[in-house]
């Protein structure tokens, strides 16, 4: 501003730092008047800093057979008669203490979920930027790849890869790379979700001039689809990564609770839930009832924080 | 006018400054598919498939030649083709027909790495200055990338540099290079569109409509600030418009479009003192001037052809007050005329009009 004479202060030439930014920025602005995003994130940040710290925080190690004691089994939480102290939320079938195993599944569980949506979302982003950007033949063939995709259910897509893994592998290897596995499965069956969402984004902004005018220029397409239109399509991307980490954690629980995802000796939290099912009926609800609010909440924070995005992200409702 | 085969035998009044043709389009034809696919034109009519397709014919026999250090405006209602002109000259459209030479040498069907060279020497400049920056990226980044890419051996400090001269060059602040395209206004938007398509030095511009999405106040100034680049860089420019008061203030040539054709090339002051194409001369007369004794406003009737099915012979024919029989068979081809101008017209030929 002012160019005067001595030495120039170096006062509003500086540009905003990015944190700076953020902090004026409309998405922190509408997080700090939304009581249920504020709420959310705390709690989904509880339940990463669980899961993540999980080793520390645990009593006990659930994967250590020498830690657990047979006798100990099915024992109630700390409000029911009959419980143990040592067992805060009671024990499993196995003598397990539950919340020791609730962390470490919640972990597996965290890890198959954001994994699962790091590989579909790659390949999504990938093919729909290539499918919306160079049209024509590679378009219909990516898209109709993409509609038989969506024909199959995710769940059966898993079921077959899964019982083909375990039939030509043995449980033993199956069990070993379960994670990496479910990973790899999910991801694989879920890509069509982004790959139709950027492509519809990169249609819209293809016919926008500054990808003319970066055509123009003489620019490689891929530099133009990865350094021009991606950063444009993000919103929406980040909008339906949320719903796809819910949507993996989820699917990664069903699979486990039809015996086809975590082994029982490295249980995440719906093959925890599954392996209590069968002592429902015997008076142990807690092996199935407290894992099962655990997934709930996981899965309802993620998606409230979702919501809160989409509104926040919505380019009718803002545009900056 | 200054084509290879010089064999014509009537000779252009202008031939006789030797003025250097610099782009050259040679029957330029760009048509756009209306029936999708090809299972989509697959129909079914009195018991047998057969395959029908329509066109939308954007262009249809552009022959046009600019010359260097000239400012060629082209005029023309909307969807009369000259924005899909301008998308062809610069690659970013392939032409269904015709050829484009640049400096003598054939580039339309060109790959975009073999077109790299070309790309440094002619730039654009786009209608809408909201939409031609891309939001995501700063004023600084969004100027250093062409300088990057075509100027691969630079260092940082070299670009740098040369952003900030052809950001005052445009009048902007270069030390607002680390702002987004949304923190300025229309003009300077424009400005900072024009700064990108100089920061590689081109020597010819196609500039399409670079005003009219611009408040009126500023636009003499984007105007001026175009021709001052000019006279500094020794510009050639393709100014597609359709406002004619810019085309009287800024072009050296006009040429008048109607209907994917060039009806009428001449000489900035020869056009607007004595329009010889009928559409041409209905197109001035309707602009307004503070005149009482002025001719009355020739007023056309009827509405402008559908591009999908072309009338036959000469495309203006159906509202022409002096169409004739042969108007309606014979395609009229550009014919010099004595002012130094070319006039696609039968009825000028012939002699029937003035």
């Amino acid at each position: 501003m002012s160019t005067t004479t001595t030495t120039a202060p170096a006062t509003t030439a500086a540009p905003p730092s990015r944190w700076q930014r953020f902090r004026d920025s409309f998405l922190f602005y509408s997080f700090k008047r939304d009581l249920v995003a504020q709420l959310s994130m705390l709690v989904f940040l509880l339940m990463i800093a669980a899961a993540v710290f999980a080793p520390w925080l645990a009593s006990m190690n659930p994967y250590d057979l020498a830690q657990i004691d047979i006798l100990a089994s099915e024992l109630p939480p700390f409000w029911v008669d009959g419980s143990d102290p040592m067992y805060v939320m009671g024990t499993d079938a196995q003598g397990r203490d539950l919340l020791s195993t609730i962390l470490h599944g919640l972990r597996v569980s965290l890890i198959i979920g954001f994994g699962a949506v790091i590989l579909q979302a790659t390949l999504g982003v990938c093919f729909g930027l290539l499918a919306g950007y160079m049209g024509g033949r590679i378009d219909a063939f990516l898209m109709r790849v993409a509609d038989i995709q969506l024909s199959f259910s995710t769940l059966m897509v898993a079921i077959i890869v899964g019982a083909l893994v375990k039939a030509i592998f043995g449980g033993a290897t199956f069990s070993d790379y379960a994670v990496w596995l479910l990973v790899l499965i999910i991801g694989l069956a879920e890509w069509p979700q982004y790959a139709r969402t950027v492509r519809a984004s990169v249609l819209a902004e293809k016919s926008r001039e500054y990808v003319d005018a970066a055509r123009v220029m003489g620019l490689r397409s891929r530099r133009i689809m990865f350094r021009h239109i991606l950063p444009n399509t993000l919103s929406p991307i980040f909008v339906i990564s949320t719903v796809q980490v819910a949507n993996a954690i989820i699917s990664e629980a069903a699979l486990s609770f039809l015996g086809l995802g975590m082994p029982e000796t490295h249980p995440s939290l719906g093959s925890l839930i599954k392996s209590g099912f069968d002592y429902i009926q015997s008076g142990s609800w807690w092996i199935t009832l407290i894992p099962g609010l655990v997934l709930v909440v996981v899965v309802l924070v993620i998606n409230l924080l979702g919501d809160w995005l989409r509104d926040v992200l919505n380019p009718r409702l803002y545009k900056g | 006018m200054m084509t290879a085969t010089a064999a014509s035998h009537r000779a252009p009044a202008d031939d006789q400054q030797p003025a250097e043709s610099l782009l050259e389009i040679r029957g330029l034809e760009k048509r756009f598919s209306l029936s999708g696919d090809f299972l989509e034109q697959l129909k079914f009519r009195r018991g047998r498939i057969v395959r029908e397709q329509a066109h939308v014919h954007a262009i249809n026999g552009v022959d046009l030649t600019v010359q260097r250090g000239e400012a060629l405006c082209v005029v023309g209602e909307s969807g009369c083709g000259k924005s899909t002109v301008a998308r062809t000259v610069m690659g970013l459209l392939r032409p269904t027909a015709g050829e484009i030479h640049y400096d003598g040498e054939r580039i339309d069907h060109l790959e975009s790495r073999a077109l790299l060279p070309w790309r440094k020497r002619m730039q654009m400049i786009f209608q809408n200055p909201y939409a031609s920056l891309n939001p995501r990226m700063t004023i600084q980044q969004t100027l250093e990338e062409p300088i990057r890419l075509h100027n691969a051996s630079w260092t940082p400090q070299q670009v740098r540099d040369k952003v900030a001269e052809v950001m005052t060059d445009v009048g902007i602040a270069p030390d607002w290079g680390s702002r987004y395209g949304h923190e300025f206004s229309g003009g300077q938007r424009q400005r900072i569109a024009i700064a990108r398509a100089l920061a590689v030095d081109p020597e010819f511009i196609v500039a399409d409509e670079p005003i009219s999405a611009l408040d009126v106040s500023i636009q003499a100034q984007v105007l001026n600030l175009l021709m001052e680049a000019q006279q500094e860089r020794n510009l050639t420019y393709l100014f597609i418009t359709h406002d004619l008061a810019v085309v009287e203030h800024f072009g050296t040539r006009v040429a008048v479009m109607y209907l994917g054709r060039v009806c009428e090339v001449a000489p900035t002051a020869t056009l607007f003192a004595r329009p010889r194409h009928p559409y041409t001369q209905a197109l001035m007369s309707a602009i307004p001037r503070l005149e009482d004794d002025r001719p009355q406003h020739l007023r056309l009737t009827g509405e402008v052809p559908t591009p999908v099915n072309l009338p036959s012979g000469c495309v203006f024919h159906g509202r022409c007050p002096a169409a004739n029989e042969r108007c309606r068979r014979e395609v009229p081809r550009l014919i010099a005329t004595d002012d130094g101008g070319q006039v696609a017209c039968h009825g000028v030929e012939e002699g029937r009009l003035s």
